[in-house]
């Protein structure tokens, strides 16, 4: 009964294909490994897979209805986009079959991408098609595109400035959270004294600073990055704190008895007993720093994805605009991934384990 | 024949009351026992006895209100590898293999360099080659409790502190383990302070068994087992033995329900 139930649940998902059982947290080892082997040796019905280069045909079709409603230029680049995607899909549909890691990833992309085609279809209906939003303020893909293409040198540019100074900020951020989260979790007296300092300061949001940033420091840059450190700063605080002053007290009595002075009970005991929690402010801070760069960016820095964004909103060139955005969201989202990756590495003791 | 590895005189502790943190309540009430080296002694007693605690000061984990804990002609003020502690949990590092959680006194220590053939033969020791590279999450019960004996023992303590060890393991388990912890002791004649709740585990075990009594927890008194080893578990001496010991707990006046409940279970 339950199982039927599944089964059409994932037939509405997906149709005439079973999905991947979902993955058990914490069974890594044995069982998934098993299902995912499972899953690549069956095959994927025709049906099933000429789904993605459908969906990129039923777009470039919709595209080439439209394109005379849009500028020449804009109009032949999308169509190269469109196209190029349905090929790379139908080569991907061929060569499945014999590369069973690109079809494993297929079964588990494919919906995925058709809805992302599907709604690329919708956005441009709705923008070239029947004009239903008013320019420039929401252009069509293919003005996007043609933005994103044109500006590419400075969207790069900017690209690069944003993470030199978003790194720059969060490192220190983390290194100096750490230290200090380090210092209040495991000392009394700098629990004491370091306690109100972290309640009065830490929930000021770190862009609430800014007008005092730009009386004080020599170069908007550094002000940025110090802006950056000292919203990542407050989150990594805080958990490295809460994580290493709640080591299990058993594990610290187990170390005391085996000859374990502070160095060890510190750096190889509440350090690494904490690193669950650690990671949990690495991810606050991480998004408080995405948030302080692009707020920072487009207040005082003049370089950066953020400052690009407020600048092309100053000449009313909203695809370029969109392209900033599609830009940070990739950008963003990798190095959000990257950290997560470095997580499962560095946590890889640990047990049910939610995975990004 | 004895040196006295470790010896206790009048030791007493007290904690705050859990209903009210301003008054103290004892605990433990004038103990006075020494154990021979290499001697293998069980403290059993209803809960809330003090065994824990007792092993908690002689471990160096708590300071005692008054008393003296002596290991030869030292005085006991800290914890020290020389007093290895396993508890009934056991405490692994999660973040740590079991190569490395066996490691960990050494590398404590900063002896792993000198010392590092031997994580191999401890290892060995408690039959767990195969599993250096494992996360403690992998493990069952009783290999994690393999494991934490080992990362004791790799010290060599002078004395060796079991905080009921076995008594999350299930019975098949803990039989297993317990011939396990005899051969252990037989070849390192270390010596050992079990504390229990099983009477069949203490007198399998032990040369001697303490018994308790609780609120406060003092020494009801000692019983010598003189059983040759290895002990039958059903042979006549062992059954009478076991009767006179639940017996004497019966009547001890420290008897709680529930030291009587686990003798009847054990018996039935």
């Amino acid at each position: 009964m339950l199982q039927s139930r599944q089964i059409s649940r994932k037939d509405a998902v997906i149709p005439g294909e079973t999905e991947q059982p979902e993955r058990a947290s914490g069974e890594r080892f044995g069982a998934v490994t098993m299902d995912s082997a499972l899953a690549n040796k069956t095959r994927l019905s025709t049906r099933a897979l000429s789904v993605v280069p459908l969906a990129a045909a039923v777009a470039l079709v919709i595209h080439l209805f439209l394109s005379t409603n849009e500028p020449a230029a804009e109009g032949r680049t999308y169509t190269l986009f469109l196209s190029l995607f349905f090929a790379v899909a139908v080569a991907f549909a061929i060569t499945q079959r014999w590369w069973p890691a690109l079809r494993a990833r297929m079964r588990r992309l494919r919906p995925i991408f058709t809805v992302a085609l599907l709604l690329l279809c919708a956005w441009q209906v709705i923008t070239s098609g029947f004009r239903l939003l008013p320019l420039p303020y929401f252009p069509s893909p293919a003005g996007v595109l043609q933005s994103m293409i044109n500006d590419r040198a400075l969207l790069f540019d900017s690209t690069w400035h944003s993470l030199i100074l978003l790194l720059s900020g969060y490192t220190l951020g983390v290194i100096a959270g750490f230290i200090t989260g380090v210092c209040i979790g495991w000392s009394a007296p700098a629990r004491y004294w370091g306690m109100p300092i972290l309640k009065v300061v830490g929930p000021i949001p770190a862009t609430a600073w800014i007008p005092l940033a730009m009386v004080v420091s020599p170069s908007a840059v550094i002000s940025a990055a110090a802006l950056i450190a000292l919203a990542v700063w407050f989150p990594v605080t805080m958990l490295t704190a809460s994580g290493v002053s709640n080591t299990r007290a058993s594990y610290l009595d187990v170390a005391r008895t085996l000859g374990a002075g502070p160095r060890y009970l510190i750096f190889r005991v509440a350090i690494p007993a904490a690193l669950p929690t650690i990671f949990v402010g690495l991810f606050m801070g991480l998004g408080a720093s995405f948030l302080t760069l692009v707020v920072a960016e487009s207040v005082g820095v003049k370089s950066g994805l953020g400052w690009y964004v407020s600048w092309a909103q100053g000449w009313a060139e909203y695809g370029k605009v969109y392209a900033a955005l599609i830009i940070m969201a990739a950008f963003f989202s990798t190095i959000m991934t990257l950290l997560f990756k470095l997580r499962d590495r560095v946590l890889i003791w640990q047990k049910g384990m939610i995975r990004w | 024949m004895v040196t006295p590895s470790l010896r206790l005189r009048e030791v007493t502790k007290s904690f705050p009351a859990p209903d009210d943190p301003l008054r103290q309540r004892l605990v433990l009430d004038g103990i006075t026992i020494s154990l021979t080296t290499g001697e293998l002694v069980s403290l059993v007693g209803p809960s809330g006895c003090g065994k824990s605690t007792l092993l908690r000061l002689i471990a160096g984990l708590e300071v005692p209100d008054s008393g003296e804990l002596m290991i030869g002609s030292e005085a006991i003020t800290g914890p020290s590898a020389e007093r290895g502690l396993v508890f009934q949990d056991p405490n692994l590092f999660p973040w740590l293999t079991v190569r490395r959680n066996i490691e960990a006194g050494l590398v404590a220590r900063g002896l792993l360099q000198e010392r590092r053939d031997e994580v191999g033969e401890f290892m060995s020791l408690v039959g767990l080659e195969a599993f250096g590279n494992a996360y403690p999450h992998h493990l069952s019960g009783g290999m994690a409790q393999r494991v934490a004996l080992a990362r004791a023992l790799i010290n060599h303590p002078k004395v060796l502190l079991l905080d009921e060890p076995l008594g999350a393991l299930d019975a098949f388990t803990r039989m297993r383990m317990q011939d396990e912890v005899l051969r252990l002791w037989s070849a390192r004649r270390s010596t050992t302070l079990l504390v229990t709740h099983d009477i069949d585990e203490a007198i399998y075990m032990s040369d001697r068994i303490v018994i308790m009594t609780a609120r406060p927890g003092t020494i009801d008194r000692i019983i010598p087992v003189t059983l040759d080893r290895p002990r039958d578990r059903s042979s006549s001496e062992f059954l009478q033995l076991r009767g006179e010991i639940l017996e004497l707990l019966h009547f001890a006046g420290g008897a709680t329900p529930e030291t009587i409940l686990t003798a009847r279970v054990a018996s039935a």
